[in-house]
């Protein structure tokens, strides 16, 4: 909310500057999000009257003004402003004065033509963003004026932030209120005088569903002028709080509002028919609002009907058929009470959102609709004319929110703040924030004022205590914790370290967004999700990731787009799998490498990466958790990778990961020229631990022994390692394959694998007989299994 | 005959004129070897009578002995030469850069997260995790937020079909731990929240750090003290805080609070408060045996000023020119 200073300070004067002011409403709650001075630098500015107008005998778009500034002689000024016209009161900058934009003024000749000054505009004042020209001031303004005078210049603009919880700050009344609590400034009488009753006028107000509206307060005006314009002070405060001007009557409405926190409606009396009655909509209703918007109305929804049907939207906007126009010569104010149960949602419902839902959703003080309505009666009667009528004020007592005594324990407080806060000071609090304070035996016993919302609960209390009191006067103490030794556990491996084993790898961490593209989610897992966000951003985020690869490739592509020759990124991340009643969250650790395997450098060539270096990575990382044994690479088919190079890693029989090349479709979709690979891990199956258990290590010496083989293409590495490994388990310490071979001398189809074979015991040395029984041993097993043949 | 020393001072000579290894070995041999000068003489003992064969053996002996030291000398000398020579042929450039592979980096939003882990660890917090996709209950009912709440609009939230949505802020977790665990409770939940929300000052997803403790007596002041030190752990120095009044459904009293910046700025940083009654009882939790205080911290923000980040969009764009400056 935007409230002018000057406003405030007419309700409330502390001793304060501007910026003090504004710093104790922040510390008050109310943050203050910007000042915004005003009408500074304009000191010379006045108010002149343009007496004559002619055409500039050169320029179309120029006129030639002879202007009366009050300083006796007119004055011939050059004016490009379309709106110039002949009685018009604008501001007026004579030369040697210096605008807010820096320009100082001087008497120039403009095409031929001597100017002695200038008629100014809104931007050229600073007072305003936009202006279709010269700014057009009441025919009231008298002529030599300060312009500063006129307007109650220079000011201040707050501009604040406000909790949803106070609803009674958003109005001059509610801040004066808050500020008067605070420094115990005297605050300006808020009540109103009623206006004496020249016509017996009245409409008829029934309150049939007393619930939904327990208070409607009223009153007819009759015999407006309607061209009676809105005096300028009005319309400054009013556009200083963020609102145009539009006509005397919308003009008051709103601002009654912005001054007592009130929305207030007018009609045009003679276009309502009947009775008024707020009730519940019906199914089927619809209503053409102020905005000329017809919208069908739910029966959830409070509105105003009269004997034509609904006539407005309660508490939200008025109807467009009693609406007032430039015609309307009788007026019917509305000031009506709509609880919040009623409002909550409502507008929001309808994709609306206005300044009257905006206070009604937050509470309106039900005790303020009378006073509303004599200060909007008072304004009209003194801009428009017109004979008001008696007031109306239905009220149904019972269904008016009732304010019950809340408990405030001294002991309470004291805990709950952790200081000590003399009791005068408690009382004093409570009592200038127009609380009923009683005191008890152990506190004391509080009742809110009407206008307040947010006190239910003795913690509410203790916030307002705390928040007058000053936040910044609450010493800081540690508590005292009295936690237990807590267990480091070696049942996982932390995340931590599996990122910094990636790290020592040289993978760069990223972090991408959750949501994705459902197309590339489904193209990379080859499933559609179900889990579609019904309101996502964009297209490109509107499904939850099965796979961190699709943002993981985009990052790779959009990184090589910009000259990254070699790329390696890891995310340790959730993955969302499974539908809308029920879904699992897998935190997985995605890997990627694209391009070269080294960075560039000397002696060596530059290579791309293959599988194997990648599946080096994952091997490491298997390593922090998993023993050898434990894990499984075998050949599969994945969506996402090329076939042929795609692997899954299984953990004791369990998939745990997949590993492979970018298909080459996707790799072009996304424009990686490189070869790229990736790895997806489920981080808690992966990292599932044990603390080590040592074996014990042979003092003996190791034997090595190597053997070639000649076995089928299709045979994997992996089974002869198994195999070898399993041939003479007691000795066979390691399998290792140092040399695959396939090409010129042996046929096509098979390859020479050869493996090496550590042996040793742990209690006494190995013979060559030893040796060789165990390689016997092997080759008789890759005979038997694979049908291998000894390599001479 | 020549005499002994007269043989000595020549060998000394040739001894030193020899050049490399090969020269001095030839020298060796034609003094020591088996058909040297000085082996001739040994075998002329023999020839001479009887008592002066003792004296005469020896001194062939301490002239062996002399050349036998100046050839060793001379060997190690030309060794060194030799072995200095080679090294200076293997000299290598030490200006040229290292070969293979250097190490990779961590993201700074989850360096951020994880010194903010390693500060609560210290003071005895746990770290909890909760589920992204949330029920209404958890993201809003729990926390005291109902259906149509104005403070619901302040969340934009990201919703499912059927009533799921993307959690808004780390705060679900709360409940689920209290429920979980039970009270007294002393932990912090980082993690991923969601906001329909994308402009420059705002990214649809960021993260958070929930913190929670609930005990016997705690107060406004012990929320102050940690967050005060927070600060001041993370940012390696003392900064001035301010706490300014504010509203959130699930904590009353409810605090922003701002941090002293740059030239005098306040820049919000957090939000917190002491846990509001309802939320404990939502949780079953005695409010009148126990408070407690929350605090939700965005990781970004600290970041950002952390690490010199100008603009929030950047973490999410992983352009590796900006990621590699964090390692």
């Amino acid at each position: 909310m935007k409230i002018a200073e000057s406003w405030l300070r007419e309700w409330i004067d502390p001793d304060l500057d501007t910026e003090a002011l504004g710093h104790r409403l922040t510390m008050l709650g109310h943050e203050v999000d910007g000042i915004e001075r005003v009408g500074e630098g304009i000191a010379g500015v006045v108010i002149a009257e343009v007496v004559e107008v002619d055409r500039h005998p050169d320029a179309d778009r120029l006129s030639l003004c002879k202007v009366s500034d009050g300083s006796g002689e007119l004055i011939d000024v050059v004016c490009g402003a379309p709106n110039v016209v002949q009685g018009m009161k604008t501001p007026f900058a004579k030369p040697g004065v210096t605008l807010p934009n820096g320009m100082k003024l001087r008497k120039a000749k403009i095409r031929g033509v001597v100017s002695n000054g200038m008629l100014c505009s809104a931007i050229e004042l600073g007072l305003g963003e936009e202006s279709d020209g010269i700014i057009a001031l009441p025919t009231e303004a008298e002529v030599g004026t300060p312009l500063i005078d006129f307007l109650g210049l220079p000011d201040a603009v707050f501009d604040l932030d406000l909790t949803p919880n106070r609803g009674d700050c958003f109005s001059v009344l509610g801040i004066a209120r808050d500020i008067a609590a605070l420094t115990g400034a005297a605050l300006k009488d808020a009540s109103v005088a009623a206006a004496e009753p020249a016509v017996t006028d009245t409409q008829v107000v029934e309150l049939v569903l007393p619930e939904g509206c327990p208070r409607f307060a009223g009153r007819v005006i009759r015999g407006i002028d309607p061209l009676a314009t809105s005096p300028a002070w009005m319309i400054e405060r009013l556009r200083r709080a963020g609102l145009r001007g539009i006509s005397p009557v919308v003009d008051i409405t709103n601002f009654v509002m912005l001054e007592l926190g009130q929305p207030l409606h007018a009609y045009d009396q003679s276009l309502l028919q009947g009775s008024i009655r707020p009730r519940l909509a019906k199914s089927g209703e619809k209503v053409t609002l102020l905005d000329e918007k017809e919208i069908e109305l739910n029966e959830d929804t409070l509105i105003i009907s009269d004997d034509s049907g609904p006539i407005g939207l309660a508490g939200i906007m008025g109807g467009l058929s009693t609406a007032v126009t430039e015609k309307t010569t009788d007026v019917f104010f509305e000031a009506a009470f709509w609880p919040q149960d009623f409002m909550a949602g409502r507008a929001r419902s309808y994709g609306m959102h206005t300044d009257a839902s905006l206070r009604f959703e937050r509470g309106v003080d039900p005790a303020g609709q009378a006073r509303a309505v004599e200060r909007a009666t008072q304004l009209l009667l003194e801009i428009a004319g017109g004979n008001a009528g008696p007031l109306t004020d239905e009220v149904a007592e019972e269904f008016l929110p009732a304010h019950t005594k809340v408990h405030l324990r001294k002991d309470r407080l004291t805990l709950l703040l952790g200081v000590a806060i003399d009791d005068a000071e408690i009382t004093g609090i409570l009592t200038r924030l127009s609380m009923h304070v009683q005191c008890v035996d152990d506190g004391w016993e509080v009742t809110a004022p009407s206008h307040r919302f947010d006190i239910a609960i003795e913690a509410d209390l203790i916030e307002e205590v705390a928040r007058i009191h000053g936040y910044d006067s609450i010493p800081e103490s540690t508590a005292f914790s009295q936690a237990a030794l807590a267990a480091v556990t070696e049942s996982k491996v932390d995340l931590e370290r599996a990122a910094a084993t990636l790290i020592a790898r040289d993978y760069q961490e990223i972090v991408t967004y959750s949501f994705i593209d459902g197309d590339a989610n489904e193209a990379f897992t080859g499933s559609r999700s179900e889990l579609v966000l019904s309101n996502p951003i964009s297209s490109e985020m509107a499904v939850m990731r099965a796979s961190l690869w699709p943002g993981m490739v985009a990052v790779a592509a959009a990184n090589s787009a910009r000259q990254q020759d070699r790329v390696r990124l890891f995310e340790a991340s959730k993955s969302f799998h499974g539908g809308l009643s029920e879904h699992t969250e897998v935190v997985r650790i995605a890997g990627l490498v694209s391009g070269f395997r080294n960075p560039e450098q000397w002696g060596s060539q530059a290579e791309g990466v293959d599988f194997f270096d990648i599946k080096a990575d994952v091997e490491a990382l298997l390593s922090l958790a998993a023993s050898e044994a434990e894990i499984d690479f075998a050949t599969s088919k994945h969506p996402a990778l090329q076939p042929g190079q795609a692997a899954e890693i299984t953990r004791n029989g369990e998939v745990i990961g997949v590993v492979g090349k970018l298909h080459p479709k996707l790799a072009k979709t996304f424009d990686l020229k490189r070869p790229t690979f990736l790895f997806e891990l489920d981080a808690e199956k992966t990292l599932a631990a044990s603390a080590p258990s040592v074996s014990p290590i042979s003092k003996f010496p190791s034997i090595r022994r190597d053997v070639a083989v000649i076995v089928d293409d299709a045979v994997s590495a992996d089974e002869l390692v198994r195999a070898v490994a399993a041939s003479c388990p007691e000795l066979i310490q390691d399998v290792r394959i140092f040399d695959i071979y396939k090409g010129a001398g042996i046929e096509a189809g098979r390859k020479s694998v050869a493996i090496g074979l550590i042996l040793q015991e742990t209690s006494r040395t190995l013979t060559d007989d030893d040796a060789d029984a165990s390689m016997a041993a092997a080759v008789k097993k890759l005979e038997d299994q694979f049908a291998a043949v000894l390599r001479d | 005959m020549q005499a002994l020393s007269e043989l000595l001072d020549q060998a000394a000579s040739e001894i030193d004129a020899a050049s490399d290894l090969a020269a001095l070995d030839a020298v060796r041999v034609s003094y020591l070897g088996r058909k040297g000068e000085l082996t001739a003489r040994l075998k002329t003992l023999g020839q001479l009578p009887g008592n002066e064969r003792a004296a005469a053996g020896q001194e062939i002996n301490r002239t062996k002995q002399a050349l036998q030291e100046l050839l060793n000398r001379r060997r190690e000398l030309l060794e060194d030469a030799a072995l200095e020579a080679k090294l200076a042929a293997d000299a290598v450039d030490v200006s040229l850069p290292g070969r293979g592979v250097s190490i990779g980096g961590r993201h700074p939003v989850s360096r951020a997260q994880s010194r903010i882990e390693q500060i609560f660890r210290r003071a005895g917090f746990g770290v909890r995790f909760g589920p992204e996709i949330e029920d209404d209950f958890h993201n809003f009912s729990a926390l005291n937020i109902p259906d149509n709440h104005p403070a619901r609009a302040m969340h934009d939230t990201f919703y499912f079909p059927g009533g799921n949505l993307l959690r808004t802020h780390t705060s679900p977790v709360q409940i689920r731990s209290i429920v979980e665990e039970g009270v007294p409770i002393r932990v912090i939940a980082p993690g991923r929240v969601y906001r329909c929300d994308s402009d420059q000052t705002h990214t649809p997803m960021f993260h958070q750090v929930e913190g929670l403790v609930i005990d016997e007596n705690i107060s406004f002041a012990n929320l102050k003290a940690v967050l005060y030190q927070f600060v001041e752990a993370f940012f390696e120095r003392k900064i001035e805080l301010r706490f300014r009044p504010s509203y959130f459904p699930f904590t009353e009293p409810s605090a922003e609070v701002d941090i002293r910046w740059g030239e005098g700025k306040w820049l919000e940083i957090l939000g917190c408060g002491m846990v509001h009654p309802n939320v404990l009882t939502s949780a079953g939790v005695d409010p009148e045996k126990y408070t407690g205080y929350a605090f939700g911290i965005g990781i970004e923000r600290l970041a950002m000023l952390r690490y010199n980040v100008t603009d929030l969009r950047t973490f999410f764009e992983n352009d590796l020119r900006f990621l590699r400056q964090f390692r």
